[in-house]
Formats: C-alpha cells, sequence, structure tokens
C-alpha cells in the first residue's frame, strides 16, 4: 500500500446561481496522515462534498492549494484531473451494472493497463473472498443485495491501491442494521489494507464509529469547525458502541454539529447534496 | 387461459363486425368496402380472381421487395445514427454545431421529402430506400443522443477515478450505457420504417407491398388492397419481434436481473 | 444556454446553409440538382403573397386539427377502459394490437372508398395514426399509477369514481400528455402522406400543403418544393409547442421541479 498523506490548505469555493453567490467552502483546512481514516462530518450544504470532489478531480477550487504525499494536487489555477490513486467511492452505487462483480473489480488495474487481465482477475477473486464475496464474481450487480454491492465497490477501489480512498457517505440510506454491519465489513478492509482514507458524512455515530479523527464543518459558508481525535483502539468491534468513551465523544462530535445543523434546519434550506 | 379465450373472442369480434357489416349487411358505406369473405377466398385460392393470394409469385416477391428495402434502410441508419448520436452526445462542441442543423430538418415530415428524394437519388430503388432511411436515421440518431444523455455522470465520474481515459470512458461506460437507449430506438425505427416504407412505395414506388396496396386501389382490385394490409400488418408484426428478439440478447445483464 | 452555443449553432447553420448553396451552384453530386437557398428564400418570397399559400396552410391545419381531436377523445377514454378494466383489455387489446402493425398510409384507399369526401378520408387516416399512440401512452400511463395514491384515496374515503376522476386521471395526464404531444407529431407525417397518397387536389378540395408541394413538384417549380417542406417543419414543430404549453397549463404541478 502507498497510502499518503493528504493537505488541504486554505481552500474555498463558491458557485454562483440566480440569487447570487453561494459560499460553498472558505479557508477550509485539513491535514490528514497517512494511513488515517479521517471523517469529515457536517450538516447538508456545509461543502464536504465539494471538498472530496476537489481531491477527486471532478471540480476545481478558487483558492488555496491541495498536497497528496506532499505533492501539490491541485491550486485554483491547476485543477487535478481525475486518477486511480484517488478512487472515490460514492453515495449511491455506481458499479457498472453491465459487467459482473469480477469485471467490475479488475475494470481499474486493466483500463489502467497495470495488470494483464489475467491476474487482474486472480487479485479480484483474492480480494473478493477476503472480503467475504467469494461466490459473487459472475453476478451482476443488480443481483446483489445493497451491502453486497456497497463491499464490491469498495473492493473495486482498493484493489487499485490508491494513494487515498474517497468515501462519499458510502453508507447513506441504509438501515440502521445493513449499516452497523456496513462499518465493521469496512474497518475489516481498512484495517488489512491501512490505505489513507477520507470519509465524508452526516452520520455522527458513524464518524465517531469508523474515524481516526473526526472534522466538524459548519454551513454557508463551509468551513473547519474543528477536529477530534478518536482514541478508541483498533480494532473496533460493534460493542464499542455501548462503551462510556465512545459515548462521550460521540456527545463532543453532536455539540460541535449540532446548532449548526439547527441554524439550516430552521431556515429551510433545501439540502444541496 | 381466460385471457387467451376473451383476446381470440376480442379478434373474433373484429372480424364479426366486419362480416355484418359489410357482407351481411352492406350498411351504407360498409357496402362499398371488400367483403371478408371475398378477402378471405381470394387470399387462399389457386386461381386468383385479382392475381395477388398465397399460392401466387408475385405475393412473395412484393413482400421479399419490401422486406429488402425496410432493412437495408434499417441497417444504414443504424450505421450511421448510432455513431452520430455517440458523437453529439459526446462532444460538447460537435453538439453546438451540428445538434441545430439536425434540429431544423428533423420536423419536416418525411413524406415532403418525396419530390426531393426522386431529384437527388433518380435510380429505381433508392428514393423509397433514402426515405424510409431518413425516417430511421432520426430516431436512431436521438435516441442515441439520449441514451448519452442517461448515462449516469458519477459512473462517468467512477469510471474516471479507476484511471479510465477519456476515450476508455466513451468505450467502456458511455457505449454500454447508452445500450438500452440504442436497442429501444431500434424498435421505434423498424416501425418507423415501415410508415416511410409504406408511404415511399405509395407515392413513388414501383413495386413492393404499399405499391400493391395502392396499385390494386387504382385498378379496382379491392380485396387485395386488404391481402396487402394484412400482409404489412404480419410482416411489420415479425420484423418487429426479430428485431426485440435480436436486441434482448445484447444486455445479458438486464434480462438476468429481470428474472431474479 | 451560454453565447458560445448560441454562436456555435448559428455558425452551424451558416455553414449547412453556405454547404447547401455551394453545391447547388457547382452542380454537386446529389445536392446539384437542387435549387440554393437563395433560390428557395426568393420562391419563399414571392409565395407569401399569394392566398392560395395560406389557404394551403389552414387546409392542412383543419385536417390535422380534426384528426387529432377525433384521436384524443376516442383514444384517451379507449385506453383508460382499458387500463381500468381487466376484461376490456383482455377482449379489447388483443385486436388493437393486431391492427396496430399495419401502417396508417396503408389505409388511404379503404378509407378514400369508405368515406364520403376525401377530406374525411384524410381526416381518418390522420386519426389512426395518432390513435395508436395516444392509446398505448394512456395505458402505460395509467398502469403505471403508484397504487398508494389509490389506497390514500380510498383511506380518506373517497368513492369508486371519484378515485376514477381525481386520482386515476391526474396521474395519467403526462402520459396523455406525452401521448398527445407524440401523436401530434404523427399527424403531420401522415397529412402530407395522405395528401400525396390521394393523388393531388382538385380545386374543390381545398388544398392542403402536401397537394401544394405535389403540384409545385410536377410543375418542375423545386424551390417551391423545398418552401413547402420547410412550411409543414414550421407547422409541425408550432403544433407540437401548441399541445406541450396547452398540457403543461394542465399540470402546474409537474413545473415545480
Amino acid at each position: 500500500m502507498n497510502a499518503a498523506s493528504l493537505q488541504i490548505e486554505d481552500v474555498a469555493k463558491s458557485y454562483r446561481n440566480q440569487s447570487g453567490e453561494l459560499v460553498a467552502l472558505s479557508s477550509c483546512s485539513i491535514e490528514i496522515a497517512p494511513e488515517e481514516l479521517h471523517v469529515i462530518v457536517g450538516p447538508s450544504g456545509c461543502g464536504k462534498t465539494t471538498l472530496l470532489n476537489a481531491v477527486a478531480g471532478f471540480q476545481g477550487i478558487d483558492g488555496g492549494l491541495i498536497r497528496l504525499g506532499g505533492e501539490t494536487l491541485c491550486t485554483a489555477e491547476r485543477p487535478a484531473e481525475p486518477g486511480a490513486d484517488r478512487v472515490v467511492v460514492f453515495q449511491h452505487s455506481t458499479l457498472f451494472p453491465w459487467r459482473t462483480v469480477l469485471d467490475n473489480v479488475t475494470y481499474g488495474p486493466v483500463i489502467q493497463g497495470r495488470r494483464s487481465r489475467a491476474e487482474a482477475r486472480s487479485l479480484a477473486r483474492e480480494r473478493l473472498s477476503q472480503a467475504g464475496l467469494a461466490g459473487l464474481e459472475d453476478r451482476y450487480p443488480a443481483e446483489l443485495s445493497s451491502g453486497a454491492q456497497r463491499r464490491v465497490e469498495i473492493v473495486r477501489a482498493l484493489v487499485n491501491e490508491p494513494r487515498v480512498l474517497l468515501l462519499d457517505e458510502p453508507f447513506r440510506g441504509m438501515d440502521q442494521i445493513t449499516r452497523d454491519l456496513m462499518h465493521e465489513a469496512l474497518l475489516e478492509l481498512y484495517d488489512r489494507a491501512r490505505p489513507t482514507v477520507l470519509f465524508i458524512t452526516h452520520d455522527i455515530e458513524e464518524a465517531v464509529f469508523l474515524g481516526s479523527r473526526v472534522t466538524a464543518m459548519s454551513a454557508r459558508p463551509g468551513r473547519v469547525k474543528a477536529t477530534i481525535e478518536i482514541d478508541l483502539p483498533r480494532p473496533r468491534e460493534a460493542g464499542l458502541r455501548a462503551s462510556a468513551r465512545f459515548n462521550e465523544l460521540l456527545a463532543d462530535v453532536l455539540s460541535l454539529v449540532h446548532d449548526e445543523a439547527s441554524r439550516a434546519f430552521v431556515a429551510g434550506d433545501r439540502e444541496a447534496a | 387461459m381466460r385471457r387467451l379465450i376473451l383476446g381470440i373472442l376480442g379478434c373474433g369480434l373484429l372480424l364479426g363486425v366486419w362480416y355484418l357489416a359489410v357482407d351481411v349487411l352492406a350498411l351504407g358505406r360498409f357496402g362499398s368496402l371488400p367483403p371478408l369473405a371475398e378477402v378471405l377466398t381470394e387470399w387462399t385460392s389457386h386461381e386468383p380472381a385479382y392475381g395477388t393470394s398465397l399460392f401466387t409469385h408475385n405475393y412473395y416477391a412484393d413482400i421479399w421487395i419490401s422486406v429488402r428495402r425496410v432493412l437495408e434502410a434499417f441497417v444504414l441508419a443504424v450505421v450511421l445514427g448510432v455513431p452520430l448520436g455517440l458523437a453529439i452526445g459526446w462532444s460538447r462542441r460537435f453538439r453546438e454545431l451540428t445538434f441545430p442543423v439536425l434540429e431544423l430538418i428533423r420536423p419536416i415530415p418525411i413524406l415532403a421529402w418525396v419530390p426531393l428524394a426522386i431529384l437527388m437519388f433518380p435510380r429505381g430503388e433508392q428514393p423509397v430506400i433514402f426515405l424510409t432511411f431518413l425516417s430511421a436515421f432520426f430516431v436512431m440518431t436521438l435516441n442515441t443522443l439520449l441514451g448519452v444523455q442517461s448515462v449516469d455522470r458519477d459512473l462517468v465520474r467512477a469510471a474516471r477515478s479507476l484511471g479510465a481515459s477519456p476515450r476508455d470512458v466513451l468505450r467502456t461506460v458511455i457505449m454500454p450505457g447508452a445500450l438500452p437507449y440504442v436497442t429501444t430506438g431500434m424498435k421505434i425505427a423498424i416501425g418507423v420504417s415501415w410508415f416511410s416504407l409504406v408511404a415511399g412505395e405509395m407515392v413513388a414506388g414501383q413495386s413492393g407491398l404499399g405499391y400493391l396496396i395502392n396499385s390494386s386501389y387504382a385498378t379496382v382490385r379491392y380485396p387485395t388492397i386488404v391481402i396487402g394490409m394484412l400482409t404489412l400488418g404480419i410482416v411489420g408484426f415479425a420484423t418487429s419481434a426479430a428485431i426485440g428478439a435480436l436486441t434482448g440478447r445484447l444486455a445479458p445483464h438486464r434480462t438476468r436481473a429481470a428474472a431474479a | 444556454m451560454s453565447r458560445g452555443a448560441i454562436l456555435r449553432g448559428a455558425l452551424g447553420i451558416l455553414a449547412f446553409l453556405a454547404l447547401w448553396e455551394l453545391g447547388a451552384r457547382l452542380d454537386a453530386p446529389i445536392v446539384g440538382v437542387l435549387p440554393g437557398p437563395a433560390d428557395v428564400a426568393s420562391s419563399f418570397a414571392g409565395l407569401v403573397g399569394s392566398g392560395g399559400y395560406w389557404e394551403s396552410w389552414l387546409a392542412s391545419g383543419e385536417r390535422v386539427l380534426w384528426g387529432f381531436v377525433a384521436a384524443m377523445s376516442v383514444g384517451v377514454p379507449f385506453g383508460l377502459l382499458l387500463a381500468i378494466n381487466q376484461r376490456a383489455k383482455a377482449l379489447l387489446f388483443p385486436p388493437f394490437e393486431i391492427l396496430r402493425p399495419i401502417p396508417p398510409l396503408a389505409w388511404v384507399p379503404l378509407s378514400i372508398l369508405f368515406w364520403p369526401t376525401q377530406n374525411l378520408s384524410i381526416e381518418f387516416v390522420i386519426f389512426l395514426g395518432a390513435f395508436y399512440t395516444v392509446v398505448l401512452n394512456v395505458v402505460g400511463g395509467a398502469e403505471q399509477i403508484d397504487r398508494r395514491h389509490v389506497l390514500v384515496a380510498r383511506s380518506l374515503g373517497a368513492g369508486t369514481w371519484t378515485v376514477y376522476r381525481r386520482v386515476i386521471l391526474p396521474a395519467t395526464l403526462p402520459s396523455i400528455a406525452t401521448g398527445a404531444v407524440v401523436g401530434m407529431g404523427i399527424t403531420w407525417e401522415v397529412v402530407v402522406a395522405a395528401e400525396l397518397i390521394s393523388g393531388g387536389g382538385g380545386a374543390n378540395d381545398g388544398g392542403g400543403l402536401g397537394f401544394l408541394l405535389w403540384n409545385a413538384y410536377q410543375g418542375g417549380a423545386i424551390a417551391q418544393v423545398i418552401v413547402c417542406m420547410i412550411s409543414l417543419g414550421v407547422a409541425g414543430y408550432a403544433s407540437s409547442v401548441v399541445v406541450r404549453v396547452l398540457s403543461e397549463r394542465l399540470m402546474p404541478w409537474k413545473e415545480a421541479r
């Protein structure tokens, strides 16, 4: 694994719409160490997806700088191109519906020309079975449960050995039980490969359970409020949720986020996710 | 089972109304239409009174000519329309440059092209094939374009973030993603092809089922008109079914998912 | 739309016209037999002043209108009936599906035999052309209604009739509208074809753009043919816009997207 550090320095981004300018991000700085699982939590419209898109190379920024592994990734003048060193897992499934599970997982290595089809296939089989997905290789995504789809998608991302893995609210809309299982599955994959992870969510419990550190953001303009160290030991298991320390940390993050969310709630802003 | 019985009953009802209104009662204007019994005898006669039946050579010759024209025009429309639709959907520059021209031409009814088709492609088959092609071509181009635009933007982003170049994205995401629209387009295009073919053959043809219908009218062979119409219905239905079966094979993930 | 997009669009159209004019002047293959856009424009200028040209618009428009109105007023109730009543569908849908593959134009001769006037026979074929599309859209739309809307209405105390009128009909409106827009497009295809097939109009048959086009062709006035083609395109496009605008009026809730 070639996990890299990710430095977000003073990043700004605005959107223009009919009612004028909307400041999505303003002087936003976050430092993520190699192999860290960093969670950004914040209400809808706090610019967390904008930030992730900038790292991924889907959108440019208006000011500031993002560094990956110490090298400049993008500035206002020079937006990043998307690339396999920063693989994204999206909110909803982006598995290619016309490819089988196996062909989805081999997509990255083959298209980059890094591995032959045969090599990529045996690697993919290995990774799928490590993730408990053996036997599903020849299914089409639509034939899988949403939980299995998500796990395949994470495996598809990790097989590229990205320098940073970008997860954009990947478990949104799942029921609580599936979601808890997904958290454990993700952590197992994380503990095995130790990539650098940038994880975005609006679910505080998820943030605390998964994160090495959690950054809370405020909305309009999107700004970093505070970063909290999550000093819970790894590997983490479901029982942790009942522990006193977990709930303390939960309360800390909650208080950071709560007044922000209620402000947006009262204003009746439409979710700009 | 009950559905089947009711369906057969419904079709019987149609024939019954025809028989009653034309053959038996000859109600008013219905009297001027060809009677059911006459059409059926003519269709199945070894020596048809008006020269066209299941047992005459010219019947199959006309069918074959029409089918061949439709298939030629259809294939040409797919071969030219799909790449054009992909290009228009994929490149914003190209779309902005060419799409307005296409949209200016498209509303012109296909049959209004008849005189130009005859002038521009004066040789035998060509005008009719051109008309048939033109209608299917617009359908294929537009559906492919819609297909490209229907592809989830996040699928493109996912592919890019997995290391695909824009060209890879076109090949591995846009083309398979647009496929359902392309196959739908093919199903619509084959129907539209028959529509234009018949009209084209009636106005500008020298052969084919449309011509058979129109010339039978001109030469007062009224039962043959109905034979031609019914044959068109059957052949048109058969080609649509064939295209449907063919396109069903192109997307195994959809059939399997539907079965799951 | 950005300014660049408009500019490039205009550029594309200009290039198209220039190529056409050039091809016409230089006797290029295929296009060489046609008059160029300049000739077409001058032919148009000549036609605009003549009453016959506008009467042709009116004549074709009237046929389209009646055929379309007939298709809607028969097709919508018929489609709703098929969608609501399973037995009616089992009985009537098969014969409908058997007749549907017969291209509407193939009906022209029988239509002429049956209907007493040429106008009526053309209108009947137009009706047929739009009818199938309207019915299919209505059936498809009504069958896709969210069952929960019906259940909610029931639990709020609605009777059968109220459910039809207040739930099924409005929920089917978008598909009816789609059917209407597509159907309207087909009517213009059909009117031209029907006018051509029924062999050019006598003076007392009220003309029509298709007739005008055919007569111009027979008289060798190709520029006028192209004017007629463009007129038909404009007429078809304008009718579709009218249908679309009207249907949006009927469905104010669709605008808030």
